[in-house]
């Protein structure tokens, strides 16, 4: 099983959370009135072997979104962050 | 078969003075505790314990642990019943009541035996090749006959009247495995002070050790390690628990199997416990298993793996023939041989090399084995239970006679558990067997598990993994334990050479699967060549047992047959469970309404106590119509919806999903999430809106209040509550989090009802005089917080139903006192509650996109809302709305359909298709929606249909083929009734 660090709570089993994909590509900026641009982010994903960041919540705890880098090959989990201060940053 | 009883007058794990009686399909036994109903079986003199999978053949156990493919049971009865369970892990107990399997009429007699002289014909793919005709279909009707021909035990419909927990464990270092290896393991993190847990599926801790003499040194250095562990407070040693998988995060699954504990539900007591546990470290020491031999007729009742002799034996006192054959290609047999000769047995050992150590050749003639070195067995004599075996030595034919006939092909280490974490195991050609491939860093394989099969190397090698798992100076400093006295088994082997096809008899490779070696050559010469596909072309490796003696001798023979290595054939995918689990283990107590947690409205009781019918709506549990208006659904639902249209009815909406939205930049956070412009709501106003997902496709609709400057009440659909939810804090939280905005879910906190129809305004005036309810001042979509009792009313004049209409909000526990008051107050005007069907329908009338629209497939285009998006902002999922494909015309969108037959219905799901076109394929569209329409007299529905309304008038058919149905209809606006809205602007 899974085991997820959150900010928050410490180390959680996977089954508190929803995953939500992935979290390594950069939202376009709210307005952006490009449809390209908006069908790249929403449809091209890479299916990357090895480390991988991806959105979690933490839906049955904190609520918190947290992007969280783990090794897809190995499901390796290395570390997570809140979103919101990885946004901010 | 019975033959005669063969317990041995002394000696063995077993306590003679504690008789235990159990049952065998109706027939009383005895055995002793300490046996496992294998070997308490083999004492009363029954070796013919099941027949075969496919052909009926009579068997025997081969084994004397987990790994036994031939000797299944079905244990209990009724709703107890478990089927499969191998007797040799079956601890005996008072009342233990079994059966054998797949005999018909019985196992002594089975008619099903004549599938032995079909066996030419039953090979590989049988089953495929065979009942795949004449038609499409025909598997369909054999399938049934086919099962209940060749088989396992069957299972029980009935309730289980046992309990089931669930656990969670968590250790410094788990040791899976209580043999030499993990007795040593445990013992040095023990003493390193790490807290400890080691588990053994076995009820007894010793493993390998509990197969020698209970006076050796083995037995005595098992019980002072045992002794010195249960003085370790920090150590927890759990017998019958078996580690069925290793997952991620070091979490390993433990189940607790405690029948022989005779678990007394109504104490709370658990038959089963499921335990999730999360290890620092984990050291795998799950020894090996005997390889057994591929030659004629190798399944004879009477043929086991030698091992397993010496464990009946030594451990169970049961002597399973007194002339023995012991065939084999390594050294640890020999002490197998031995073990026999000491309890009384004539043994001859077969060996396949020409030459061996000369201690064993001394030993054996002090033990007065006889011995024949460079022999291979060709095939086994005899029917239910073995006679002999004709030998093949050099040029050399032999025929020896026995009753007994041991094979050992080497030991194979028990990879399962280092497997599953994705690391394919490795061949090593010294002990021809496969090894674990490697290891995560918190992981170790020690003993027999790691292939360390000589002279005490596990002891030395679960020592150290233990002292590694725990780390450190401390750790380090531990000392060894001592070495067990007596004798040193070393561990020499020559490779099995590859089998061939014997001259006589069948040579079966997985026993279970009723798998011989010529099916592995069929499958070779059709041209499977993976040894997955082999697997599932001929079955191998896949029953209960999972291959665990099959596996190592089929790669053998498909490496040979493909000229490739056995390293470079290599494994199957090893996947948990390790063992088979039972249902009501891994379901635990999540059973009957603990299934799934049950969500209750803050007004549940009063309907409860109130005639309503409850129905199931997601998790909710929702009145779904009311006694007062009949005693169906498909009745009162009607009587329901007159009161709505006519008069005044209330209804629970407490599921509603309602969320506080807070903050400066609220205003700014809506506009962003609607289509429709929010930025400009007024304070007092509520507005309808639309969610869209980021691929444009609609999340959900609801309405959402402004109640102050910086404060909103949002409502979602039941359906929707929780995406909404998370959709709102991920935008929020990851695309802007610069925008200063708070939300909380209030769906538990408030409790909602609708009060609707024509005379909502009086009724409400009745409830809560002095408020000002005129249209002027309370217009539509106007929004009021009062207050009732002291805590703050919600009221927001808006219409699902399209008749005038209030919702209003009170803080959960003030529900049930508001609606009593209204339908108090306003019982004049003849109010009465309405259930979920005829909310339902009357929003159909009105033609209200709800769940069964918004699938997640739907656009904003698609339900005819696109003029609701706004020209003068951004919104979500704004961009790829405008994708070509999204406008096409062709694409299925909302409609009204009416029906053009009397006395004909329309049903949900129903295909439609435009009349005249033949009834066939796919469609133009489908029906969402259903209801009888008390202002039309005819049945109406919302659908999805191929170009939309564009069909406006046009005929269509509504097929339901599942019924045979073809009904006519029309294409009509969805929108049945008051297509203007006057009913709400009153």
């Amino acid at each position: 099983m899974l085991r997820i660090p959150c900010p928050h709570c410490g180390e959680r089993d996977y089954t508190e959370f929803r995953y939500a994909g992935d979290a390594s590509k950069v939202r376009p900026k709210h307005g952006t009135d490009d449809v390209k641009t908006w069908h790249d982010f929403v449809f091209l994903f890479d299916n990357p072997k090895g480390p991988h960041r991806e959105y979690w919540q933490h839906v049955l705890g904190c609520r918190q979104w947290l992007v969280l880098e783990r090794n897809t090959a190995t499901n390796e989990v290395m570390g997570a962050v809140l979103a919101r201060t990885r946004e901010a940053s | 078969m019975s033959r005669a009883p063969s317990r041995l007058p002394a000696g063995g794990r077993i306590d003679r003075n504690q008789p235990v009686t159990f049952t065998l399909e109706g027939r009383q036994y005895s055995g002793y505790a300490g046996d496992t109903l294998a070997s308490a079986l083999l004492a009363n003199g029954i070796s013919l314990v099941a027949r075969s999978f496919k052909y009926h053949r009579p068997r025997g156990f081969i084994a004397a642990g987990v790994e036994e493919p031939n000797g299944l049971f079905t244990l209990g009865t009724g709703g107890r019943t478990t089927p499969n369970v191998p007797g040799t892990t079956i601890e005996l107990h008072a009342g233990l009541v079994a059966a054998r399997q797949n005999g018909f009429p019985s196992i002594e007699f089975d008619l099903m035996a004549v599938n032995q002289w079909f066996a030419p014909v039953l090979g590989a793919g049988f089953y495929y090749k065979t009942f795949m005709g004449p038609r499409r279909g025909s598997w369909m009707f054999y399938e049934p006959f086919i099962r209940r021909a060749a088989g396992l035990g069957a299972g029980t419909y009935e309730r289980d009247p046992d309990r089931y927990e669930t656990a969670h464990a968590y250790t410094d270092v788990l040791v899976v495995g209580a043999g030499p290896a993990g007795l040593a393991a445990a013992r040095a993190a023990g003493l390193a002070g790490a807290r400890v847990l080691l588990v053994e599926q076995d009820f007894l801790a010793g493993g390998s050790l509990l197969s020698a003499p209970v006076d050796s040194g083995e037995a005595e250095w098992c019980a002072q390690v045992v002794a010195e562990l249960a003085r370790m407070p920090n150590v927890q040693v759990r017998l019958r628990t078996t580690a069925f998988g290793l997952y991620d995060g070091n979490t390993v699954g433990l189940v607790e199997r405690r029948d022989a504990l005779r678990p007394d539900p109504e104490r709370g007591e658990a038959r089963e416990v499921l335990t999730t546990a999360r290890a620092g470290s984990i050291v795998l020491a799950t020894g090996a298993y005997e390889r057994p031999l591929v030659f004629g007729d190798n399944d004879r009742p009477g043929i086991v793996l030698a091992g397993a002799a010496e464990t009946y034996a030594n451990r169970y006192g049961v002597l399973l023939g007194r002339q023995a054959v012991v065939l084999t290609n390594n050294d640890r047999a020999w002490t197998s041989a031995l073990a026999l000769a000491a309890q009384g047995s004539a043994v001859t050992v077969v060996e396949q090399r020409q030459t061996v150590d000369a201690s064993l050749l001394a030993s054996a003639e002090a033990a007065k084995v006889a011995v024949m070195l460079g022999g291979r067995a060709k095939y086994a004599l005899g029917g239910k239970h073995v006679e002999g075996v004709v030998v093949a030595a050099g040029s050399r034919e032999v025929r020896l006679h026995c009753d007994l006939l041991c094979m050992s092909g080497g030991f194979a280490p028990v990879v399962h558990l280092s497997s599953h974490t994705g690391i394919k195991p490795l061949y090593r050609a010294d002990i021809d067997a496969f090894v674990p491939g490697g290891h995560a860093a918190t992981h170790a394989s020690a003993g027999a598990a790691n292939g360390t099969l000589d002279g005490w190397a596990a002891i030395i090698e679960g020592h150290d993994a233990g002292v590694r798992a725990v780390g450190g100076d401390a750790a380090a400093a531990v000392s060894s334990p001592a070495l067990p006295a007596g004798p040193v088994h070393r561990y020499a082997l020559q490779p099995v050479p590859v089998p061939e096809l014997p001259p006589r008899g069948k040579a079966f490779i997985d026993f279970q699967g009723d798998v011989g070696l010529k099916d592995v050559h069929v499958a070779h010469q059709e041209g499977y060549v993976s040894v997955e596909h082999l697997k599932r072309y001929t079955t191998l490796g896949m029953g209960t047992d999972q291959g665990k003696t099959s596996n190592i001798n089929a790669i053998g023979v498909m490496a040979n047959l493909r000229s490739l290595s056995v390293p470079a054939t290599g494994t199957t995918t090893f996947r948990p469970p390790f063992s088979p689990l039972t249902v009501g283990a891994l379901a635990g107590r999540a059973v009957g309404h603990h299934f799934r947690p049950i969500r209750r409205s803050p007004l549940h009781d009063w309907h409860v106590a109130n005639g309503a019918t409850l129905i199931e709506a997601g998790p909710w549990l929702r009145a779904w119509f009311y006694s007062w208006a009949g005693s169906t659904a498909a009745s009162a639902y009607i009587e329901e919806m007159k009161l709505v249209r006519c008069g005044v009815g209330i209804a629970d909406v407490s599921s509603l999903g309602k969320i506080d939205v807070q903050g400066p930049d609220a205003a700014e956070f809506l506009n962003r999430v609607y289509v429709n412009g929010f930025a400009k709501l007024p304070v007092g106003k509520a507005r309808y809106g639309v969610m869209l997902n980021d691929d444009a496709t609609v999340l959900d609709d609801g309405t959402t209040a402004r109640f102050g400057e910086t404060r909103y009440f949002m409502t979602t659909t039941t359906a929707q509550a929780a995406e909404v939810m998370s959709h709102l804090e991920f935008l929020l939280q990851t695309a802007w989090p610069e925008l200063n905005v708070a939300v909380t879910s209030l769906t538990d906190q408030w409790a909602g009802m609708s009060v609707a129809g024509p005379k909502a305004r009086e009724a409400l005036a009745l409830a809560l005089p002095g408020i000002d309810l005129a249209d002027g001042t309370l217009p539509h979509m106007g929004v009021r917080e009062v207050e009732f009792e002291g805590v703050p009313l919600r009221i927001l004049r808006l219409s699902f139903s399209g008749e005038l209409a209030y919702e209003l909000y009170v803080p959960a526990d003030y529900g049930i006192a508001l609606w009593e008051h209204v339908l108090k107050a306003a019982e004049p005007l003849g109010i009465r509650p309405y259930g979920l069907e005829a909310l339902a329908s009357l929003r159909i009338e009105k033609g209200h996109a709800a769940g069964l629209e918004l699938d997640h497939r739907t656009t904003l285009d698609d339900l005819g809302l696109g003029k609701m998006a706004s020209r003068e902002k951004a919104f979500v999922g704004r961009e790829l709305r405008l994708r070509p494909e999204l406008q096409a015309p062709e694409r299925w969108s909302l409609v009204g359909i009416e029906c053009l037959e009397d006395g004909a219905r329309l049903r949900g799901g129903a295909i439609l298709f435009a009349a005249g076109e033949p009834v066939k394929g796919h469609g133009r569209g489908y029906i969402t929606s259903v209801t009888w329409s008390i202002e039309l007299g005819k049945y109406i529905a919302l659908g999805l249909y191929d170009g939309g309304l564009r069909h406006e008038g046009e005929e269509i058919v509504c097929a339901f083929p599942l019924k045979g149905e073809q009904v006519r209809a029309r294409i009509v606006s969805p929108i049945f009734i008051d297509a203007k809205g006057e009913r709400l602007h009153v």
